[in-house]
């Protein structure tokens, strides 16, 4: 039921996701954030019930910053960070499954380079250039097959993702009023835009 | 090593599900902190592991499916049928100006018998925070009761009163940890704190949600479609009350298992005192 997707551009990953919670036939609230940041320049847009999006997406973040913590400062790298991820959810699967899809992006300070990952609830990792969770990559998958390139800006990935908002709010079944965009590049994660402040309550 | 919680290794059989289901979840409570024997049995994963924040997972209902033995199997082939507990009720919170009201209704019904028209669906956890109760009434009023022994050792050995959101987490914390033994409820914890007034909505899977306004329960839909029309930012407390009494009212002419009592509680900065309480039965509906 959740939308998340991302797309990554010459330096940077954008990452989009709605800002539904609901269950079964009642819509909880319209201003959730998914899209969690697991360090300084990486975040995580998860998509699944909600008690295993903050739990999941919890446990991994304070583990990351034990590592740090521990290891002298030492930060994983983006692709480290996925296959960490990746490990906790395939160790859980045959005992207590977390039942969350996750892009995962990430900017490497180390080698200047961003990276984004496909990541789904049976702990299968995908490094990819653009990717869609959920009913959304029925729809969006064709739209960034389409218009991506290598040596997008930020702006011309902003813009296919806006494309693919537009689309969802057209043509999906179920009503996703508010979308949340965010990037991550060298200067960390932060917020482009929401359709609804997550802080307001 | 960062231990986050304990759970007992063996998983309760379908046939003593209701008595391993209690003894399960008392368990869970009661073996905090660390036992050793259960640490070496992990020995071989955390050898080269030694620094991370370790949870344990599983137990509950995903366990169940695999049949060790005969006897395992001939015994759930002939189970007795899940227990039905008390499910229907209607429960709602909201803020307004200066403060929140929360209105239930007092209905507990078991299938289609009505067992109590007279439950407390509110529960004060402390002075200044109360929790609704709507699922498995045994279920609610259990943790809620823990969360009142919580609350209390907090302000004890804190040295000042706990605020809104952390008794949210400890509830949402124990929750999930008991996700897989089918426990039903869907609370609401409410309060003022020093950060102002709050609205938790807690549920068995381990949801907590913050938030303006919400309602939990069989009749909610039915409170939401009234609530959500004539509801407006900043009311004064004797329209909300109004507001209130009126969405409960509405979703009682319409939901089966909600009815009864209404009782309408507010919540200012002085702490929580109960306002209105009405006998549906003596209001004239056709």
């Amino acid at each position: 039921m959740d939308t998340v997707f991302g797309v990554e551009f010459d330096g940077g990953v954008i990452l989009a996701s709605d800002q539904t919670n609901a269950r079964s036939i009642l819509t909880y609230q319209t201003n959730l954030d998914k899209i969690t940041e697991l360090s300084s320049h990486s975040a995580m847009g998860i998509s699944g019930p909600n008690a295993d999006l903050v739990n999941f997406s919890e446990y991994i973040s304070k583990n990351l910053a034990l590592y740090e913590l521990s290891n002298d400062g030492l930060k994983l790298s983006p692709h480290a960070q996925a296959n960490f991820c990746r490990g906790e959810l395939a160790t859980a699967l045959r005992k207590g499954p977390y039942q969350v899809n996750i892009m995962l992006g990430g900017y490497d300070t180390v080698k200047g380079e961003a990276s984004l990952y496909w990541m789904d609830y049976l702990a299968a990792l995908a490094k990819v250039n653009y990717g869609a969770q959920g009913y959304a990559s029925s729809f969006c998958l064709s739209i960034m097959d389409r218009d991506w390139k290598e040596g997008l800006t930020c702006d011309e990935a902003v813009g296919i993702v806006e494309k693919c908002i537009k689309e969802l709010q057209v043509r999906f079944l179920i009503a996703q009023p508010n979308f949340i965009i965010k990037v991550v590049d060298k200067d960390g994660v932060r917020t482009l835009k929401f359709g609804a402040d997550p802080a307001d309550n | 090593l960062l231990q986050r919680s304990r759970r007992p290794m063996k998983v309760p059989s379908m046939k003593s599900k209701s008595i391993g289901v209690v003894a399960a979840v008392a368990a869970a409570i009661l073996s905090k902190g660390v036992n050793s024997e259960l640490l070496s049995s992990y020995s071989l994963r955390h050898k080269y592991l030694h620094n991370k924040i370790f949870m344990p997972r599983g137990g509950g209902l995903h366990n169940e499916n695999t049949i060790f033995d005969e006897n395992q199997a001939e015994a759930e082939s002939d189970s007795v049928p899940p227990l039905e507990f008390a499910h229907g009720t209607t429960t709602l919170s909201f803020t307004f100006d200066g403060g929140i009201v929360a209105a239930v209704d007092s209905r507990a019904s078991i299938g289609n018998f009505v067992g109590s028209k007279t439950t407390q669906k509110v529960l004060p956890i402390t002075d200044h925070i109360i929790g609704t109760m709507a699922g498995g009434a045994a279920d609610c009023s259990f943790w809620i009761r823990r969360l009142q022994a919580e609350s209390r050792h907090y302000e004890l050995s804190e040295g000042r009163p706990i605020s809104v959101a952390r008794v949210a987490r400890v509830l949402a914390d124990y929750l999930y940890e008991n996700r897989g033994f089918d426990l039903s409820i869907g609370t609401m914890i409410m309060g003022f704190d020093e950060y102002g007034p709050s609205i938790y909505y807690v549920d068995n899977s381990g949801s907590r949600l913050k938030g303006d306004l919400f309602s939990v329960g069989s009749g909610s839909t039915f409170a939401l479609g009234v609530l959500d029309t004539e509801r407006r930012r900043n009311m004064k407390e004797e329209e909300a009350v109004a507001l209130g009494i009126k969405a409960i009212r509405h979703a009682t002419f319409r939901d089966a298992f909600s009815g009864g009592y209404i009782a309408v509680y507010v919540i200012r900065e002085t702490g929580w005192k109960k306002v209105f309480s009405e006998d549906l039965a003596l209001v004239d509906k056709n």
